[in-house]
């Protein structure tokens, strides 16, 4: 009878390899990670709430969220744009633009931050220009949003892009068929298709913006409570040997990163309901 | 969930095999005029946001010439720094290399309970911000973490030394192979391995003769990431490195200390060798899905002759 | 409505899809486009929807050219092979999309709209599937409310590509016999293409044989079964026995062997290629007789209400071919045949073609038995 209840499995190495991975995980991310709420409980609810409620504090938690957020949206606006005309349209070059969507990714975030401050700060080519009109942008919160918005838009363009090429002509067809004129088609069909993804790809961005340092602290400027974001406030707490108030910046921060797990894996799960794929 | 950026899926792949006519159709053609205004509005937004900045850091780099950058690239801090940042590649690949695989086969081949927390957990490190990847490990290590006693009883230097810049790496870059081995191990089933185990071969001949040839593109292409990130990370690195020249500089840190004082032409000379790396790495991965597009329209046309 | 297609071409790259095709649809008729894969038959119902833009010619719709009108205007109804439902919509809002996409002044009211959807659920018979998502009908009701979706802005015409191809021989044979009960209530001039005869000939009130983009043949079901006028046609319907040879006076020489038959404007000694029905051949165990084809059983099966008989036969060139006769079981159980054992074929009808110049048989060959 025990043979019975132990699970028959033909292929070897499962008890090898599912405890490796676990084992590697807890390691090196899962007790890491429960420290910074250890940390932040054994300081107290007080000290903890006292800290993440600072008005500097408050302050890069506006901002971050703020200008992450708003660079989401623009995102997926011209995001949704770019990926319309990468899969719909042929013009030379266009492999080439494909393949460089992904230069956010690949290139690493401080040759970012370098390159767009030099071409956003006063002197430098964009940020002159906006200088004639009288427009900061380096080292003001827009500088803020602009490295923010080219470190999200791989995320839109790469996870409408599937859904959209793997969207079948049949049914823009169809609805050609039954009088529907080309914006209808789109709204009402190619659309709704989309959504599901431009709203992954929409909380993909700004996960990845709220958390992002290395492009942003160059062109921000930092200027406690008007352009210093929340992950370096957790480095300067670092420097200044504040774990606990950096501990408990990093718990809200972490918190936030879980909920937004939570909300992407159920858009994912919609997105298999309505188009029978996930992005 | 991150991994929604940069995998190899099965749609791309197909509409790299066929290249669709649009425009050839009149439902789905769209008027030339909306075309031209998306078309160009697109195409502004990508030269300004993408192409932009990668242009400039070649022009900065070499506005002082080819002596500035070449002595800028070959003084002694920076060349420690580039071999600081292959040592902590080195190692932080092939553990996740082992990492990822390992996941992937328990995940893709087996059924458990709690398969799908796993596989979400596995995910975590992505969306964590590297300035808290940092900060754990200064929790853990750091002079007031809880192992200090035990380190410094053995003279062990973690955080603000070369062992947190690994860990640190090894953290961000964490998902990466997992990520893209699980979903394309998923898609093949286990079928082909179960024949190799009723043909006698064991464990270790299945995976080498019958999986890795069948995940090799999917495996390079999460390495080819997972190495871009590795030699590119900065928020994590600056954080347990305590930033100490020639010793534990990385390449991004040495732009940001160059970049500090006000070396601009030697900062960007420094960021030119990155922006390189990260013009490979594209290279590679558009040479690696046109290899797995190729690979799977060969096999689809073995099934439908 | 009538349909007129006149001189169609049609060339994607190279391959020519569709070479000056003109056909007539008459008002009313339930018509197949029947032939293999790539003759040219869906790309043809692509153009008479608008879907795909002829390189030359016309679609005629009532009369008037309506090859530059869009397809959105055309008011033409197209049922997609996989049916194209909107997944993200109700079976009602699928039904519903044509009415409620029209222009502001023409678009009904959504009562109207309601009532509407639900006649023509009703019609489809399937009102109790309103609320359910695509995702949770099977292939057969999807099917039904992909037709109703294309019949709800009351089409002047209804195309259908491969109506059947996707479901499981059961619900096909069911949808079918319902598709035609449907058309015979609505009368809607009505194409659809399939490559299975029998569909097109069950179903169709006349069929368009096509063949590398060509019409091979236009006929009633029992005409185009009966009179095939091509090779093509021939081999394409039914199981159809194949002789390679010479006319000669009243007969056909293949290699040493003589088969007669009625034609008589073959000229003498022109290659041709014959065709006989298994019906149409009988078995002689007579072997001092000449006429007829020597041949050697291979297999008898002797079940159900007539026997097929499987010969073979080694030409000079060492070449194998193959013959299906099918005989009452009487005249199986008269002729005491055996496995083994060498008879002759005689014909009672032989269909003769001479071979033409080009070597444009190959496929014929491929499409038979």
């Amino acid at each position: 009878m025990a043979a019975h209840n132990k699970p028959f499995r033909v292929l070897p190495g499962f008890n090898l390899t599912l405890g490796y991975t676990l084992l590697y995980l807890s390691l090196l991310v899962l007790i890491p990670l429960s420290a910074v709420f250890i940390k932040t409980a054994s300081g107290g609810w007080e000290h903890f709430w006292l800290s993440v409620t600072s008005p500097r504090v408050l302050a890069s938690f506006r901002l971050s969220f703020g200008a992450s957020l708003l660079a989401a949206a623009i995102n997926s606006v011209f995001g949704l744009l770019l990926t319309w005309s990468l899969v719909r349209y042929r013009f030379p070059g266009r492999k080439i633009v494909d393949a460089l969507i992904d230069l956010p990714f690949a290139l690493p975030t401080a040759v970012a931050g370098i390159a767009l401050t030099a071409i956003y700060a006063p002197k430098g080519w964009v940020g002159s220009l906006a200088e004639g009109y009288g427009i900061k942008i380096a080292f003001t919160p827009w500088g803020v949003l602009i490295a923010l918005i080219f470190i999200g838009l791989p995320f839109v363009v790469r996870t409408v892009q599937p859904v959209l090429e793997d969207l079948e002509v049949e049914l823009e067809e169809a609805a050609s068929s039954l009088g529907a004129n080309r914006w209808e088609t789109f709204r009402r069909v190619i659309f709704p298709a989309l959504l599901p993804a431009l709203l992954t790809g929409f909380a993909l961005s700004f996960a990845r913006a709220v958390g992002e340092y290395g492009s942003v602290i160059f062109i921000a400027g930092n200027i406690p409570l008007v352009s210093e974001i929340t992950p370096l406030l957790i480095i300067t707490k670092l420097e200044q040997y504040d774990y606990t108030g950096a501990t408990g910046i990093a718990a809200v921060m972490l918190l936030v990163s879980f909920v937004l797990l939570f909300i992407i894996n159920g858009l994912q799960a919609w997105s298999t309901r309505r188009i029978g794929r996930t992005v | 969930m991150a991994g929604a950026t940069a995998t190899l899926n099965a749609a791309h792949l197909a509409s790299l095999n066929q290249a669709r006519h649009y425009e050839d159709s009149p439902a789905t053609r769209d008027n030339p005029l909306v075309k031209w205004t998306i078309l160009s509005i697109s195409l502004l937004f990508f030269a300004g946001f993408l192409l932009l900045p990668l242009a400039t850091v070649f022009v900065e780099a070499f506005k002082k010439g080819w002596d500035v950058y070449l002595a800028a690239i070959t003084e002694a801090d920076a060349l420690a720094a580039v071999r600081l940042t292959l040592l902590a590649a080195a190692i932080a690949v092939p553990l996740n290399l082992v990492f990822g695989v390992s996941a992937a086969w328990a995940i893709a081949k087996f059924e458990f309970r709690g398969k799908q927390l796993l596989i979400t957990l596995i995910d975590l490190p992505f969306s964590v911000s590297p300035v808290v990847a940092g900060l754990i490990y200064v929790l853990l290590f750091g002079a007031q973490g809880w192992l200090w006693p035990y380190l410094s009883e053995y003279n062990i230097k973690i955080v603000f030394a070369v062992p947190g810049i690994v860990l640190a790496t090894i953290f961000v870059t964490f998902p990466f192979i997992a990520r893209e081995l699980i979903p394309l191990m998923q898609a093949q089933g286990k079928e082909e391995e179960e024949a190799a185990i009723v043909l006698g071969a064991s464990g270790w001949q299945t995976f080498w003769h019958v999986t890795l040839p069948n995940i090799k593109w999917g495996l390079l292409y999460g390495v080819v990431l997972c190495n871009a990130r590795a030699m590119g990370e900065f928020g994590a690195v600056s954080v347990v490195s305590g930033h100490i020249r020639g010793m534990t500089n990385t390449l991004p840190l040495q732009i940001e200390i160059l970049y500090n004082e006000y070396q601009f032409a030697a900062s960007f000379a420094v960021a030119s060798l990155l922006a390189v790396l990260a013009l490979i790495t594209l290279i590679l991965k558009t040479y690696i899905e046109w290899q797995a597009a190729r690979t799977a329209r060969d096999s689809q046309q073995e099934e439908t002759p | 409505m009538s349909i007129q297609v006149q001189n169609i071409r049609k060339q994607f790259g190279s391959f020519v899809a569709l070479n000056d095709v003109s056909l007539d649809f008459p008002t009313g008729e339930l018509v197949a486009l029947l032939g293999p894969s790539g003759c040219g038959k869906t790309t043809l119902l692509r153009i008479i929807a608008g879907l795909e833009q002829a390189d030359k010619g016309n679609v005629i719709l009532e009369g008037t050219d309506a090859s530059a009108t869009h397809v959105r205007d055309r008011q033409v109804g197209f049922v997609f092979q996989h049916y194209a439902l909107f997944r993200h919509m109700s079976v009602f809002d699928n039904i519903a999309f044509g009415l409620r996409v029209k222009p502001r002044n023409e678009r009904p009211s959504e009562d109207v709209i309601r009532k509407k959807v639900t006649e023509l659920l009703k019609l489809v018979q399937l009102d109790w599937l309103a609320d359910r998502f695509p995702s949770q009908l099977s292939g057969g009701q999807r099917q039904r409310i992909a037709l109703a979706r294309a019949l709800a802005v009351e089409p002047r015409v209804l195309l259908l590509d491969e109506p059947f191809g996707a479901l499981d021989a059961k619900v096909r044979k069911e949808l079918r016999r319902w598709l035609r009960r449907l058309h015979d209530e609505l009368h809607i001039t009505s194409i659809f293409v399939t490559h299975d005869q029998e569909e097109a000939l069950e179903v169709a009130d006349r069929v368009v044989l096509m063949n590398h983009g060509s019409v091979e043949q236009i006929g009633t079901p029992e005409e185009v079964w009966n009179a095939p006028k091509t090779p093509f046609v021939y081999s394409f319907l039914g199981s159809v026995n194949l002789f390679h040879g010479r006319a000669g006076q009243g007969a056909l020489q293949v290699d040493e062997h003589s088969l007669t038959h009625a034609e008589d404007n073959i000229p003498q000694g022109a290659e041709v290629i014959a065709f006989a029905r298994p019906h149409e051949l009988d078995i002689d165990t007579d072997l001092t007789q000449v006429e007829g084809l020597r041949a050697r059983i291979a297999r008898i099966q002797a079940f159900g209400l007539t026997a097929r008989v499987e010969l073979e036969r080694i030409d000079t060139s060492g070449t194998l071919h193959h013959y299906e006769v099918e005989l009452t079981l009487e005249r199986l159980i008269a002729l005491q045949l055996r496995t083994g054992s060498e008879v002759r074929i005689t014909p009672s009808h032989l269909k003769v073609f001479q071979t033409p110049s080009q070597p444009h048989t190959a496929p014929y060959i491929a499409a038979g038995i």
